[in-house]
Formats: C-alpha cells, sequence, structure tokens
C-alpha cells in the first residue's frame, strides 16, 4: 500500500504541492483498516448464522431462518437486541476494567487480521513477520480475559477467567509449534510468500508436501480449537459447570463485543489453517490468479477453504461432550506439544536432506 | 454459612490462619490433608502470596442443579473441598396437605411431586391407599397402570440420559431425546390430557381406558426408540470423552451405596442387585419377565458405582421398560378399567408401608388410617432427597466438573427432594 500511495504522490503534482504525504498513509490506514473491519465484523456476524443453522440441523430442528433469505440477517437483529438492552454493571466491579475489557480483547481479536492475506495483493499490511506478528498479537486477548474476569467480581467469572488463562497460553505453544513446521519448510514468516509456494497442484499445498506439516495441520487446528475456547474445550464458559465463565456479568453491548470477538477469533483461524496449510486462495490447478478474475476467484476460494474449516469447527462442537480441564492440560503438554516438536524437528531434517525442496 | 463466605477477590479478605482449614459448621470436613499447608507457603514465599478457599454458592440458579437445588461447595482451585447441599427452596408442604385432604383428592398432588416421573407416583400412592381400603382392581386397569407407567419410565430416563449430556457438555444429544420424548409426551396427552402432570392413575383405577389406536401409537414409539438408542450410544456411552468424563468418575460404592440409602439407578450401578418392581412386587410386576440390569464388574468401561455406569443402567432400564411394556399390550386383557370405589371414602384403622420402584429409585409411601376420610399420616419416602445426600461424602475431592458429573448422573428430581 506505501507503494501506492508514494506513486499516487509522486505522480500527482497537486497532492506534492498542497499534502504531505504521511496524510495519504493515514488515509490509506484507516481505509484498510474500516474495510478489514466491516469485511471481519459482517464475516462473523454470518459465522454466527451459520452456527445456529448447522446446529439446527445437527439437533433435528430448523434454525434461525425468518430475518431475511434464510435468515442470512439474524445477526443484525441479534446485535439490534444486544445493543437494546441494559448495560448493566455489578456493584462490586472494578467498574474502569469492566468497562475497557470487552474493548480490548475485541482489539486483540480483530488486529491480527492485519498481516492476514485475504486473496493475491489483498493484503492490508505485508510484514515479512507475518505469522509471528499475528501470533502474538492475538495473545492480547489474554489480557481482557483476565480484566474482565478479575473485574467482575464474581466467583464464577475467576474460575473461567483461571480456566481461560491456563489454557490459552498453554494452547499457544502447540499453537505456534506446530505452524513453525510449515515456516522451516517454507522459509519464510510471510504468508502471502507462503501462500504462492502453494501454486500448482493440489499436491503443492502445504499439508500434502511432508509428513511433518501433515501431522502439523493436526496439531494446529486441534490448538486452535483450544485457543478459541471451542468445544470439546469450551471449559472457560462451560455453561454446566460455570454458568458462562468470564463473561457471566456481561450484558447487552458489552456482551456483544465479546461474542463478535469470538467469532471473529473462529475466521481468523479458519482462514490462517486454509492459507498455512490449505494452499489459501490456490485453487489446486495451475492457473493464473494475478489477473482481476484470478484474484476475484481467489479470494472466494479462500472464503470458501474458511468455512469448510468453521463447518468442521460448528460440526465438532454439536457433537462432542467436554473435556475436563485437567485432561485438557494433558493433551497439551503431553501430547500435543511433544508431537509438535517432533513434526518440526522432522521438517528441519527434511530441509537438511533436501536442502528446502 | 453465606454471611460468613469471604468477598470473592482474595485480596481483601483476611489470610488464612495457618493449617486453616476448619471446616466450618455443616460442611464435611475435607477428607485429603493439601499438598502445602499454609505456614509452609509463608514460609517459602514470604508475604506475598496468599492462597484461600473459596466458598461458592452453587445454585439455586446454576445450570446444572437441575432445580433449585443449592449446593454450598468450599473450592481449592478447582478441587471441592467440602460441599453441602441444601435443600427446600421447593418445598410445597405435600404430605400436610395429603393428611388434610381426602384421600382422592390428594393424588394430583403426588404428581407434583416427581414431576417428571408423575405416573409411578400415582401408581405408588394409589396402590397404598387402595390396600389401606381394600379396593380391588379390575384386571385390565392394572395393566393399562403398567403401562402408563413404564412409558413414562421411558420418558423420564431418555429425559435423565439427554440431560445428563449437557451436564457434561455434549448439547446435541439432549435435543435428540428430547424429539422421542416428546412422541412419549403425546401418548400420555391422549390418554390422560395432560403433558407432565397426568392425574390418570385413579383410586380403583384409570381414569381412561386404552383405545386401539393408542395402541399401534404406542407400538410405533416402543419402536423409534429401539431404533433411536443406538444413536444416543454412539453419541454418549461410546464416545471417548465421555468415558473420560464418567468413567471412575463420582464413585458410589455398594457399601456406601447402601449405608447412604441410595436406590434406583445409581444403587444397581453400584452393583446391588435390587428393583422394587422383581424382589418387592407391586401390581402385576411379576407377571411380565424383565432383566435388572447391574453394574457388575466386568467388561464395560469404569468401575461399578461411577457416573458411566449410572447412565449405562438407564440406558438398560429403557431397553427393559419397552420389553415390559410390549409384553403388557399382548396380554391386555378386556374388561372394565374403573373399580368400585365408595363415595365417601373411610378406610379403616390401620397403617401401610409400600414401596415402589419410580425411575430415580425406591418411592415408599406410609400411610396411616384412623378411619377417617383422610389420613392420620402420610410420609413419602423420596428417591431423590435419599440420593442427592450421598453427594457430601462422594463430592468431596471431586474436581467441580466431576461434581456436575456426580450430581447429574443421580438424576434428581428438585420437586421431589424438597415435596
Amino acid at each position: 500500500m506505501k507503494d501506492y500511495i508514494d506513486g499516487l504522490w509522486s505522480k500527482h503534482a497537486f497532492l506534492q504541492d498542497n499534502l504531505p504525504v504521511g496524510l495519504g498513509y493515514t488515509t490509506g490506514i484507516l481505509l484498510a483498516c474500516t474495510a478489514v473491519l466491516l469485511l471481519v465484523s459482517l464475516f462473523a456476524g454470518e459465522i454466527v448464522w451459520m452456527e445456529r443453522r448447522i446446529a439446527g440441523r445437527i439437533q433435528a430442528r430448523i434454525g434461525p431462518n425468518r430475518v431475511g433469505p434464510q435468515g442470512l440477517l439474524q445477526f443484525l437483529a441479534d446485535g439490534l437486541k444486544l445493543m437494546a438492552k441494559e448495560d448493566i454493571i455489578p456493584s462490586g466491579a472494578d467498574r474502569m476494567v469492566f468497562l475497557i475489557a470487552p474493548y480490548i480483547v475485541f482489539a486483540g481479536a480483530f488486529a491480527a487480521f492485519a498481516a492476514m492475506p485475504f486473496g493475491y495483493g489483498l493484503v492490508p499490511a505485508d510484514m515479512n513477520f507475518g505469522l509471528f506478528f499475528m501470533l502474538s498479537i492475538s495473545s492480547i486477548e489474554v489480557v481482557g480475559v483476565i480484566m474482565a474476569g478479575w473485574a467482575s467480581n464474581s466467583k464464577w467469572s475467576i474460575l473461567g477467567t483461571m480456566r481461560e488463562v491456563a489454557q490459552m497460553i498453554s494452547y499457544e505453544m502447540p499453537l505456534a509449534i506446530s505452524s513453525l513446521t510449515v515456516v522451516v519448510l517454507a522459509g519464510t514468516l510471510n504468508l502471502t510468500d507462503i501462500v504462492q509456494q502453494q501454486s500448482g497442484w493440489i499436491w503443492s499445498w502445504w499439508v500434502f508436501r511432508s509428513p511433518a506439516t501433515f501431522v502439523g495441520f493436526f496439531i494446529f487446528f486441534t490448538a486452535a480449537l483450544a485457543a478459541l475456547k471451542r468445544a470439546p474445550f469450551d471449559l472457560p464458559e462451560a455453561e454446566s459447570e460455570l454458568v458462562a465463565g468470564f463473561h457471566t456479568e456481561y450484558t447487552g453491548f458489552r456482551f456483544a463485543i465479546f461474542f463478535l470477538a469470538e467469532y471473529a477469533g473462529m475466521f481468523f483461524f479458519a482462514l490462517l489453517t486454509s492459507v498455512l496449510f490449505f494452499g489459501g486462495w490456490h485453487i489446486g490447478v495451475p492457473i493464473d490468479l494475478s489477473t482481476g478474475f484470478g484474484r476475484a476467484l481467489g479470494f472466494l476460494v479462500l472464503f470458501g477453504k474458511s468455512a469448510a474449516f468453521l463447518s468442521i469447527m460448528i460440526w465438532i462442537r454439536w457433537s462432542l461432550p467436554r473435556y475436563r480441564v485437567d485432561k485438557v492440560m494433558y493433551l497439551c503438554y503431553k501430547v500435543l506439544l511433544p508431537w509438535s516438536v517432533v513434526a518440526v524437528v522432522v521438517a528441519a531434517l527434511q530441509v537438511l536432506i533436501t536442502g528446502g525442496r | 454459612m453465606s454471611d460468613a463466605a469471604p468477598a470473592a477477590r482474595p485480596a481483601v479478605v483476611p489470610p488464612v490462619t495457618p493449617g486453616g482449614m476448619a471446616a466450618p459448621g455443616g460442611m464435611v470436613a475435607p477428607a485429603t490433608a493439601p499438598i502445602l499447608e499454609a505456614a509452609d507457603l509463608e514460609r517459602l514465599v514470604g508475604q506475598s502470596l496468599r492462597t484461600e478457599e473459596l466458598v461458592i454458592n452453587m445454585g439455586p440458579q446454576h445450570p446444572s442443579t437441575h432445580g433449585v437445588l443449592r449446593v454450598v461447595i468450599k473450592t481449592d482451585g478447582e478441587v471441592v473441598t467440602a460441599l453441602q447441599p441444601h435443600v427446600g427452596n421447593l418445598h410445597r408442604c405435600a404430605e400436610k396437605i395429603g393428611e388434610s385432604l381426602p384421600y382422592y383428592q390428594w393424588l394430583p398432588y403426588v404428581d407434583r411431586m416427581d414431576y417428571l416421573a408423575a405416573i409411578n407416583n400415582e401408581h405408588g400412592a394409589c396402590i397404598a391407599i387402595e390396600r389401606l381400603g381394600g379396593i380391588e382392581v379390575p384386571e385390565r386397569a392394572e395393566y393399562v397402570r403398567v403401562i402408563l407407567a413404564e412409558v413414562q419410565r421411558i420418558i423420564s430416563h431418555l429425559m435423565a440420559v439427554g440431560v445428563y449430556g449437557l451436564d457434561v457438555g455434549a448439547i446435541t444429544p439432549f435435543l435428540h431425546t428430547f424429539r422421542e420424548r416428546e412422541r412419549g409426551l403425546d401418548l400420555l396427552d391422549h390418554i390422560a390430557g395432560g403433558r407432565l402432570l397426568y392425574h390418570v392413575i385413579r383410586l380403583g383405577g384409570v381414569k381412561r381406558d386404552l383405545t386401539p389406536d393408542w395402541i399401534d401409537e404406542c407400538h410405533a414409539f416402543l419402536e423409534q426408540i429401539e431404533r433411536r438408542l443406538p444413536e444416543y450410544n454412539a453419541l454418549m456411552l461410546d464416545n471417548h470423552i465421555f468415558q473420560e468424563r464418567t468413567c471412575r468418575i463420582g464413585v458410589i460404592d455398594r457399601a456406601t451405596a447402601i449405608a447412604w440409602g441410595v436406590t434406583g439407578p445409581a444403587l444397581r450401578a453400584a452393583g446391588v442387585d435390587w428393583d422394587c418392581r422383581r424382589d418387592a412386587p407391586y401390581s402385576i410386576y411379576d407377571r411380565f419377565p424383565f432383566d435388572v440390569p447391574v453394574g457388575v464388574p466386568g467388561a464395560l468401561p469404569g468401575v461399578p458405582g461411577d457416573c458411566w455406569r449410572r447412565h449405562w443402567v438407564r440406558v438398560r432400564e429403557i431397553e427393559q421398560s419397552v420389553r415390559i411394556v410390549r409384553h403388557a399390550l399382548r396380554e391386555l386383557p378386556p374388561g372394565s378399567v374403573q373399580g368400585k370405589v365408595p363415595k365417601t371414602f373411610k378406610p379403616p384403622k390401620g397403617e401401610v408401608y409400600l414401596r415402589v420402584e419410580n425411575p430415580r429409585g425406591e418411592l415408599a409411601y406410609y400411610v396411616v388410617s384412623e378411619g377417617a376420610d383422610r389420613p392420620w399420616r402420610m410420609r413419602v419416602r423420596g428417591p431423590s432427597f435419599s440420593n442427592i445426600a450421598v453427594i457430601t461424602q462422594v463430592g468431596v475431592g471431586t474436581l467441580i466438573a466431576d461434581l456436575v458429573a456426580l450430581m447429574g448422573s443421580l438424576d434428581i428430581v428438585l420437586g421431589e427432594v424438597d415435596r
């Protein structure tokens, strides 16, 4: 984007004379942020609808189908309803912290999209350490969660927060290490480059290119489920045990923000799984995607892939019971973490032997 | 007790007294010693780090106490170190009402005790009062009663099986069992005109006879149940995560079960081969062949008396109830469904103690007559009330999640705990 704005300023004398180029950068960043925010919010809303419809099918009922065609606008109605609710702040709450906690969770969930390649050339910020940036900034969510649980001054919230923090911090390790399998083989942290290396036939997708990445994908997906607090790892908000976990005391708009951040997180991990392991916007046959039509197709293909992963997440959630808190930790430290390390070592050996090809 | 509970935020409450885990009044003392005494912690980390136990009110509005049960739990992290169920929020003086109303007018109140197994309650109450007053029940009415009671048992167990899924975090089985339960409720609705509280079993007979259409519908219902049970088992009993959550969890062993008066599926899961329908026959249960599932040690996952076995016993009992209903429908004799009951029913002086097998355990009625038109004493022994008490022993030392699994597997109905 910087190149584009620089070009704009060098081409037009009017801009050079009257406006500093910094203003151009700022405007560009704001526009990109708004676009990503709108896109992600919209899609997160539709994931809520998708989840409820699929859950309906699984549970032998219909699901929301009244608002808009097939109920597609249900999330707007839900959001409107939540905004009309009273914003209750518990009397014993730490007011300031209670109020800003949802926004920190929200910021962490949405900032992670900054380095996400949505399509060929469609990257809000094409960083050469993109994956690293994403995994680090999405950890900010934990801080918001601690603030929310602590400030609520509710015992259930504190228990839920403890579970959540333990779980998210633990599962970030297998998550990051399993994504390293791809990084080691690809030799880059830049997500656009990682995707571009997966062009061509379907077997050039990372998941099919090495046993390390194949195992890495399963570890990554499982750890992502846990990091997202999705069933069967939904202990932090385990309804039957902890009422609603860290957001027990939240109502109305603030609750809606937690909700949105959760589904944005789902979207994020579904996109990241497709980008890292499943070819990103490549469709599995060697065609040129740099044309206008190709870019549009690639964008849709990436969304289709992430929708497939979202469906799997939803399917898992509505079929499985919940793990117990100690078993979740056991799974993380004694199963996923060792295996992800093994996968990275195998990937490194592969690079050593084959010279990275 | 809740007055003495410390505030939720550990920073503002007084520090724990060294070695201080003294149980407040009414609480059960922790069974195991803590790994680190508070004094050790003080020595190790100075004043900066303090731990304390958290007293939590689980309920009466908690989602998995199955009603308005309030359990005060003391937790060390997630481990429950002491707990005490507080009952009585739903107390409605059912027994006292029984002593102040004519016998037949009490029967609707019986429905409201265990509202998920209303017909089983009516069945027991009617038999007890009939034995007291020597009322004859026609043959056909006995069969209809057994059919209705067993359909009710199926419905009640479907509810228990499905809701247990919710307790361990599986939401879907709940809606699937409710789909079948709905059909069963429709069946009872056709006979009794109500979905939950029927008042269909009356003194001396039943309110309405079964029609041929109803019998066909009932057969279809039973077939549907048999077809769907493997689906539930795939989602729950055979599921790996479900087994991890329930096997060896909340083990009520044989001795504990007997000592605490645990009855019903929880008793049978503990390995005690006892079912009132077979071992203390009432009505005409001695005419039907059926098996009593018992959680013996063996090839099944888990150990006898754990949550998994209790769930398994319920699923097996659904199968046996299907068998009983089929048998009864096949042998249904012709005739009237209402015997002769005097207009002013005054049983002679005497007393009756009758126990029947409710889906939740052994439900017993103790009726004392002084020859008046209303009983001198009406006493009910509720299975849920006895079963819930055992969590004070078994629940200590478990995790909160296990406590939920334990309470769910006991399948209590608070209407009957509190009466």
